[in-house]
């Protein structure tokens, strides 16, 4: 409940930010919404020397399609890309997914970028970045560099950043056709882990597959891209034959634990049905489904 | 002309709560809220281990931060006679561990400082050695051969076996199932839970050395009984200890024990002479103080060719955890598990139990559980489908054929039934349910794959401990008490040895005044939790208040208005014979407009009193129930299970519940809510499981699975009315009911839509991923996650 | 020992306090300012009892630091209704029996305030929603969304009210 003492900075431009970064050599962390640091550093799991505060910085809270691709800015808060228009027309996965992270007083600090660079197993943004081809843009006192989300996150916690390094910006492509996405979360109740996550993003031209995402949550020491699924459904397309395969090579690719919120073999299950769920729906068809999507139905979510 | 009892806010009346005056303006007086003078903070250090040694503690750098007052350990305790004290269930509990810790998250050490940040960086700083031994966390292990003795600091303890206890005929019984039709037989477990009010346990002792007064603001349902502890265990004069308990923000039986916090707050307050206030985090809550349930069941019935119960066997293992400290009636060593099956008419029945120690927190009372009751009626319940299951029975069938119809009855365990009408309770439920268009649709939709179930628990409960003859804690035996003054102007201070923590006393005993005396119930201030100013009374805990309080509440208020006769047969210059009564006055039978109000009767106690008669209006009353009081309800969900996910959602809920008269129906209704949402979150997410090694898994929030307002269903709530005959104003308890019974509701209807697939039992918690394994392997799914394997 | 002075505006009374930086807000509201109407529920950040509004947004105060406050307004269940009258959401609770021990109902009522400003006119499932960051163990939620939908429609005749 009480944080060890830290020196706290609450710069208000950038460079501050990476000279900052630059001093502490690793022992400073830069928080954003919080939402995963203060509760780490309130039980002691995490103790920085340093915390370097960004919420100050004027204009890291821009989301901008230009250039054909969404950029969303640090600051860029869940309760904003839950409200978000932008999201719901032309990103779906990201908008199906917006809603479903923690809860809705969590969603009002908490940011995309700043899930990313904490990079819980448990984080459901990754997921979303991977399947849809994501990236972070990093500064540091060296320059900028953008790191594709699948060699962002290696491990439990454990991202590609440098100590120096400071993440302004997520990136995704922008849809080229038709795009379709969804995210399925199996909590037990708002605000748990997932006991599996599983987001599945399309871009369709006419009646074929360009594009196809499928990466998972909570079944491995990351979030986990199912490239092989992937491929299986560019080649199969959206038959019953193609979802089939692509929902077991996706079962495939996840490594769940047994724990408490179920065994590993219904884990996987739960990977594989819910592959098979998104894209039914993306063909046009309703899968019976108790409860999971009830939100949807909720006109004004916050 | 009498006063009309509903707008006056008597009995029955929807009287908006006055409590809430001060909660809606954020002016709650909670334990954590009250700032006194020089005020030091304490934090407690806590056990990683399940089961070890300690080698050494070295305190030597937590002394040496800036702001740190005290610091304080086992050894200092002992030197004190402090490091261990008596329980409610007469064992003995560590305050602050000695030898040993026997549970992960036991107290080893407290430190007092300046802020509780400092406080908690100086437990950061205490270094403790531990020599790690093997945990048991279960009752097979604690009596599996070559256990480690856990209780090794208890002389003659030679296995890890708490108590045993025995109830019943067994020769009757065994001639019973020897010659019954039908044996069914179940095996299920009532997995660990914690009652988990939001507000943690917490207390501000304050020792005044020059008055030797001992002053503690508590989180304590039971005031009274608490003060009779301390003075016990801290070797204090009772009358020189005060113990207040403000607002609480929710009990649910978590804060009826003594915890180790408590006493060691005490004592470092007598220490440096300055108050000392501790107040635990979630983490402290869930992992060290009161859980419920951890109780493994065997139960078998004996059933003749009718379908009626002939005889019925129960064994149930408890776990203990590491001290037995059950806050619980002295007779029973586990609570009213014998009240199971009461509302059944079964002439034979047999109860054995064994408690165990394991390295897990002690308790195994609490949590809206009646003691124990809930424990008995999902196990009742569950053994009632399973009989309709393997007769092929209508489950509502089956119940009618054997609920007790004549009342009062003698139970198979020897409990006396005052009231009752199950079979209208029933009924009712069902109807309106539309149980047998459910049943339709259910044979239509498993055609068609689907998964749908419907599930019945039904019960009575014996709620208001309770009778002298049979009950005590710690010897005190169970009454409670009400002292009501009223003033010159007819206004009314009523004070009881209850102690509510939500319930809506301070709204509800007043109404019950009303209700004697036809004082408006906004006219009447109700007083409670503050030892120096409250009849003794044994608290709020086991829906006991209205039972008892409620009833010293009714006498107090009738022995008031037998002096007001006597005022009112002087005023009106008649004999107190030729008075009668109406709410809120009395008057001349022979002449009704001429009378006597209350309010004048009370104004005369002090303005013009008969000769001989003394000044004042007042009195009080110590009840002792001459029974319990017997509520009984019938709930019945309606689920559908997802076949792929083994997720299942409420359909319908429908609960009827009968608890006598109902005092204010809003809070009545209100707290069968409460205690339904408490059922659902039980049934499906919320428990507290262990490893191998003895480490606690359900120790915070995000493990320990509190259902919010977006999982919870919506309940339809319907009631029906059977007076209590034996208590003053005909009412019962019922705070406790829909958590008692709600549970095998829910998993009653999920295994109804799966026992065609043969699925006869899944233990709580019923979470998907055991719903699924049960559809997909086609069997029953026992025991407490994690799976077996990882045990 | 690092100290910061910071002016946070707290029911619109602006204040100048001095807090280390790790102090969390919760605390600085409760023992600081002094104001206990905020409560402690959880150490998770799981529960809401703690839930204050951070420029006009609900937040758990347990899991901001006191010091991001700086420059920032604070509404607690203080701020709540004005000294001659209750909230309508206040009023609701009561009305509606949407409160037992009272411990959850600061936290909730913020949130619920927040949803009607932003959304006067919710369906059940979008209070249920809404407060799903809530905790409550005594209610069972059902009497907390019929409070808001009485404040809602009380909410509601008052703004006809206005502009007739």
């Amino acid at each position: 409940m009480y944080p060890a003492r830290f020196h706290y900075e609450a710069p208000s431009t950038v460079d501050e930010v990476l000279q900052l970064l630059a001093m502490y050599q690793g022992e400073a962390k830069v928080m954003s919404g919080g939402m995963s640091l203060i509760p780490l550093m309130k039980l002691r799991f995490a103790s920085p020397s340093c915390v370097i505060d960004v919420n100050n910085i004027a204009g890291l809270d821009y989301m901008d399609e230009s250039g054909g691709r969404l950029r969303i800015g640090a600051l860029v808060r869940n309760r904003t890309l839950v409200r978000s228009e932008v999201l719901r027309a032309r990103y779906p996965l990201m908008s199906s997914l917006a809603p479903q992270v923690a809860d809705p007083l969590v969603r009002a600090r908490g940011t995309l970028v700043g899930s990313l660079c904490h990079a819980d197993p448990q984080g459901d943004w990754g997921a979303a970045m991977l399947a849809m081809g994501g990236e972070v843009v990093a500064r540091s006192t060296a320059g900028e560099r953008t790191i594709p989300v699948r060699d962002l996150l290696l491990g439990p916690f454990q991202t590609s950043l440098r100590p120096d390094e400071f993440a302004v910006e997520a990136r995704v492509p922008g849809p080229s056709g038709e795009p379709f996405g969804m995210y399925y979360k199996l909590e037990r109740k708002v605000g748990d882990f997932a006991t599996v996550g599983v987001a599945v993003f399309l871009d369709r031209n006419g009646g074929s597959i360009t594009k196809a995402g499928i990466a998972l949550t909570g079944v491995g020491s990351t979030n986990i891209k199912c490239v092989d699924a992937e491929q299986a459904l560019l080649s199969g397309g959206l038959t019953d034959a193609g979802i089939d395969a692509a929902a077991r090579l996706a079962a495939e690719a996840a490594k769940p634990q047994t724990d408490q919120r179920g065994s590993a073999e219904y884990k996987r299950h739960l990977v594989r049905t819910f592959v098979v769920r998104a894209l039914q729906t993306a063909t046009g068809r309703e899968p019976i489904d108790i409860r999971q999507r009830r939100f949807e139905r909720v006109a004004s979510l916050v | 002309m009498a006063v009309d009892e509903l707008s006056v806010g008597g009995v029955g009346a929807r009287v908006k709560r006055v409590e809430d005056d001060r909660f809606i303006r954020g002016r709650g007086n909670y334990t954590d809220d009250f700032k006194l003078p020089g005020m030091l903070h304490m934090e407690i250090l806590r056990s990683p281990y399940a089961h070890a040694r300690i080698v050494s503690i070295d305190t030597s750098k937590a002394w040496a931060i800036p702001g740190v007052h005290l610091v304080l350990t086992g050894e200092l305790m002992q030197q004190r006679n402090l490091a261990w004290m008596p329980t409610l269930s007469y064992d003995t509990q560590a305050v602050l561990a000695t030898d040993k810790v026997r549970f992960q998250g036991q107290e080893v050490a407290a430190v007092v400082a300046d802020d509780p940040y400092i406080a908690k960086d100086a437990c950061e700083a205490i270094q403790v050695e531990y020599e790690a031994l093997p945990a048991i966390v279960n009752p097979q292990q604690a009596t599996a051969s070559g256990a480690p003795l856990i209780r090794d600091d208890k002389d003659g303890q030679t296995d890890n076996i708490c108590y045993t206890w025995e109830v019943g005929d067994k020769a009757n019984t065994d001639r019973a199932f020897e010659q019954a039709e039908h044996v069914v037989k179940l095996d299920c477990f009532y997995p660990r839970s914690h009652p988990s009010p939001i507000e943690c346990c917490g207390c501000i002792a304050d020792w005044n050395s020059a008055t030797e007064k001992l002053t503690i603001y508590m989180t304590t349902q039971a005031p009274h009984i608490i003060r009779t502890a301390v003075a016990l265990v801290a070797e204090l004069p009772e009358h020189m200890i005060r113990i207040i308990a403000p607002d609480i923000g929710g009990g649910f039986g978590n804060k009826v024990p003594v915890y180790p916090g408590y006493v060691v707050a005490t004592l470092a307050s007598i220490l440096v002479a300055r108050p000392v206030k501790w107040i635990e985090d979630k983490t402290g809550n869930l992992i060290s103080t009161g859980y419920a349930r951890d109780m493994y069941f065997h139960g078998e019935l004996a059933i003749d060719n009718r379908g009626k119960i002939q005889g019925l066997r129960i064994h149930v293992d408890t776990d203990n955890g590491a001290f037995f400290s059950d806050a619980q009636p002295t007779k029973f060593k586990v609570g009213l598990i014998h009240s199971a099956f009461a509302c059944y008419d079964i002439p034979y029945g047999h109860l054995t139990s064994q408690g165990h120690y394991t390295n897990k927190a002690p308790g195994g009372v609490a949590y809206r559980c009646s003691f124990r009751v809930t424990e008995a009626m999902f196990f009742q319940e569950r053994l009632i489908a399973a009989a309709c299951q393997d007769l092929g029975v209508d489950p509502a069938d089956f119940r009618r054929i054997n609920f007790v119809q004549e009342f009062p009855w003698r139970t198979t365990y020897g409990m006396l039934l005052d009231s009752g009408d199950y079979d209208k309770c029933l009924t009712l439920a069902l109807e309106k349910l539309g149980y047998e268009d459910l049943r339709r649709e259910q044979a239509e939709a498993r055609k068609r794959g689907r998964l749908i179930g419907i599930g019945i628990s039904t019960m009575t409960e014996p709620l208001g401990a309770g009778n002298s003859r049979e009950f005590d804690i710690i010897g005190i035996k169970m009454f409670d008490s009400a002292e009501l003054r009223v003033h010159p102007s007819g206004k009314a201070v009523l004070k009881i040895g209850s102690k509510t923590q939500g319930q809506g006393h301070e709204t509800t005993f007043a109404q019950i005044v009303t209700h004697e005396l036809g004082i408006p119930s906004r006219d009447i201030l109700v007083h409670h939790g503050d030892t120096d100013n409250t009849p003794f009374g044994m608290g709020t805990y086991a829906s006991r208040s209205t039972p008892t309080a409620g009833a010293a509440t009714a006498m107090a208020s009738r022995k008031v208005r037998a002096k007001a006769r006597k005022l009112a047969a002087h005023l009106l210059e008649v004999s107190e014979d030729d008075l009668e009564w109406e709410l809120g006055r009395f008057y001349v039978r022979d002449a009704p407009q001429r009378g006597a109000s209350i309010q004048d009767c009370a104004l005369a106690a002090y303005t013009n009193m008969p000769d001989g008669l003394e000044p004042g209006l007042e009195n009080h009353a110590y009840y002792d129930p001459p029974n319990m009081t017997w509520p009984f309800a019938a709930y019945v969900a309606a689920v559908e299970i997802d076949p792929e996910t083994g997720v299942w959602e409420v359909l319908r809920f429908v609960a009827v519940d009968d608890c006598g008269v109902r005092i204010n129906p809003m809070i009545v209704e209100g707290q069968i809510m409460g205690g339904l949402t408490e059922a659902y979150a039980m049934s499906n997410m919320q428990f507290i499981t262990f490893d191998s090694n003895g480490n606690c898994i359900g120790a915070n929030y995000m493990d320990y699975l509190i259902p919010t307002a977006w999982e919870t269903p919506a309940w339809e709530l319907h009631e029906v009315v059977t007076p209590c005959p034996h208590h003053p104003i005909g009412a019962k308890g019922i705070g406790e009911c829909a958590c008692v019974g709600g549970p095998a509701a829910f998993v009653n209807a999920v295994i109804d839509a799966v026992a065609h697939l043969g699925v006869r039992n899944i233990d709580m918690p019923v979470f998907s991923g055991r719903v699924w394994e049960a559809i997909r392997e086609q069997h029953d799914v026992a025991g407490s996650p994690p799976l077996p394997g990882h045990h | 020992m690092e100290v910061r002075q910071i002016s946070v505006t707290i029911n619109d009374e602006t204040r100048l306090v001095e807090v280390e930086p790790r102090m969390l807000c919760v605390h600085m509201i409760r023992e600081v300012v002094g104001l206990t109407g905020t409560h402690l529920g959880c150490d998770t950040t799981s529960c809401g009892a703690c839930t204050v509004l951070l420029d006009g947004v609900p937040v758990k105060s347990c899991t901001l630091l006191a010091v991001q406050t700086d420059g920032h307004e604070l509404t607690t269940v203080e701020g709540l209704g004005w000294p001659s009258e209750l909230h309508p959401v206040q009023e609701g609770f009561k009305e509606e029996h949407g409160l037992q021990c009272g411990f959850c109902t600061p936290g909730m009522m913020l949130t619920v305030t927040a949803l009607l400003e932003d959304n006067p006119d919710p369906t059940e499932d979008e209070i249920r929603w809404a407060i799903s960051g809530n905790l409550c163990r005594c209610t069972g939620y059902q009497n907390i969304v019929k409070a808001v939908q009485w404040a809602a429609k009380k909410m509601a005749a008052e703004r006809t009210s206005v502009s007739a």
